[in-house]
């Protein structure tokens, strides 16, 4: 227990200590910006598209950090060291999915705020918008670690984690816009259990792959 | 708890070549082993199995007492100063700073324990690896090639360090080229013609 403590504090500490929290927060932002210039200024339209820009937007924001999620740490011996210590591969991987949560999950909830803004979304459906990106953040940030353990070492890693990571993701999105929705309102409970079951799986997935790495 | 570590009839595969079969080893508190090998023959597989990082194909191995590993990487953090880097391995061991201290002045890294990991040169930054092991109180070492990069005087702490080990109980398993002085030392020869 203390070891997940440790790890995780260590990884957080990584994270805010590099600009690693803010590469996703500006690439959800610019999306955000982006998007008015492209369909028009038209506030109904916005309105009417804004929620699901928000969601895919933070669909492809969660997969700028998987490079760093456990790459350098295995190129680096680190990933080694905690196994010699006796400290299990899934708890390396639940402290990992912990701190990447932290340092993902909260910067772009609070990204967020402006970005509604932006495509001009009423307080409803912000706050909608907000009770969903926490729930999905939780299932995105436990695939994102899986996925960076499955691609670590791959010689083109970074291509193939979009390949892997975005058809996973694909029920947290149609969940998480579906929230936005008034008509929909069970949507809430099945991102809640989309994002729990990638957080139930995500630990021993990536124990596993952790483990074949070494091989 | 006495250390104790034994090797029965260990073998490896990798890439369908079989790198070698049959090795026994028996060591105490207090023993040391020396794996000698040409490149490719198995040293750092052997080490690595021995961690528990790589499974056995026949055999088995059985250590009692706590495992230190110094492979090829630092597994120190880049960006951090030197003491801070071993610091968190010592904590993660339940050890605190004054025990990196000590280790660091073993290796003789004392004056540079402020400087960023990612400055130090090969030859430090070895040291910092070895004083990471040093730091962790483990019973058993395992060194892939300690002696790399290392000039006469590192050697001669590193076996100091070593000595010192092995007196207070210790067991070491080093795989090297490079000369080492370890007095008593079972020596392992595998690969290459026997």
């Amino acid at each position: 227990m203390n070891a997940l403590f440790m790890i995780a504090r260590r990884d957080l500490a990584q994270t805010y200590s590099g600009s690693g929290w803010l590469l996703p927060l500006v690439f959800f932002l610019l999306v955000a910006t982006l998007f008015p210039f492209a369909i028009g200024p038209d506030p109904t339209i916005l309105g009417r598209v804004g929620g699901g820009v928000l969601w895919t937007a933070a669909l492809l924001a969660a997969l700028l950090p998987i490079d760093r999620l456990i790459a350098p740490d295995r190129d680096a011996g680190v990933l080694d060291q905690y196994a010699v210590r006796g400290i299990s591969e899934e708890v390396v991987a639940v402290a990992k999915i912990s701190a990447h949560w932290i340092g993902f999950g909260p910067p772009l909830m609070i990204a967020a705020l402006p970005a509604s803004a932006l495509l001009g979304m009423d307080a409803d459906s912000l706050i909608r918008l907000e009770l969903g990106l926490f729930l999905g953040s939780l299932g995105l940030a436990a695939l994102a670690v899986t996925v960076a353990a499955l691609v670590a070492g791959l010689p083109s890693g970074g291509a193939l984690a979009g390949l892997l990571m975005l058809p996973l993701a694909i029920p947290l999105l149609i969940f998480g816009a579906g929230t936005l929705d008034d008509l929909q309102r069970g949507a809430f409970f099945l991102l809640a259990a989309s994002a729990l079951l990638l957080l139930a799986i995500a630990p021993f997935a990536t124990g596993a792959a952790i483990r074949i790495m070494r091989e | 708890m006495t250390a104790k570590l034994s090797l029965n009839s260990l073998g490896c595969v990798r890439g369908n070549r079989a790198l070698f079969t049959g090795l026994d080893l028996a060591l105490r508190a207090g023993g040391a082993a020396l794996v000698t090998g040409p490149n490719g023959a198995g040293k750092t597989s052997l080490l690595r199995m021995i961690a528990g990082l790589l499974p056995a194909q026949s055999g088995t191995v059985e250590a009692q007492g706590a495992l230190a590993f110094a492979g090829e990487q630092t597994a120190l953090d880049r960006n951090e100063p030197l003491e801070q880097a071993l610091l968190y391995w010592a904590r993660l061991d339940g050890l605190a700073l004054a025990n990196v201290r000590v280790a660091l002045e073993s290796m003789a890294l004392g004056n540079i324990a402020n400087v960023p990991v990612r400055m130090l040169s090969t030859g430090q930054a070895k040291r910092a690896a070895l004083a990471r092991v040093v730091a962790s109180h483990a019973d058993i070492w395992l060194l892939d090639e300690p002696a790399n990069g290392l000039d006469t005087e590192a050697r001669a702490l590193l076996e100091t360090v070593i000595a010192a080990h092995r007196a207070a109980g210790g067991i070491v398993v080093a795989a090297t080229h490079q000369p080492l002085a370890m007095p008593d030392a079972a020596t392992v020869s595998i690969g290459g013609p026997s």
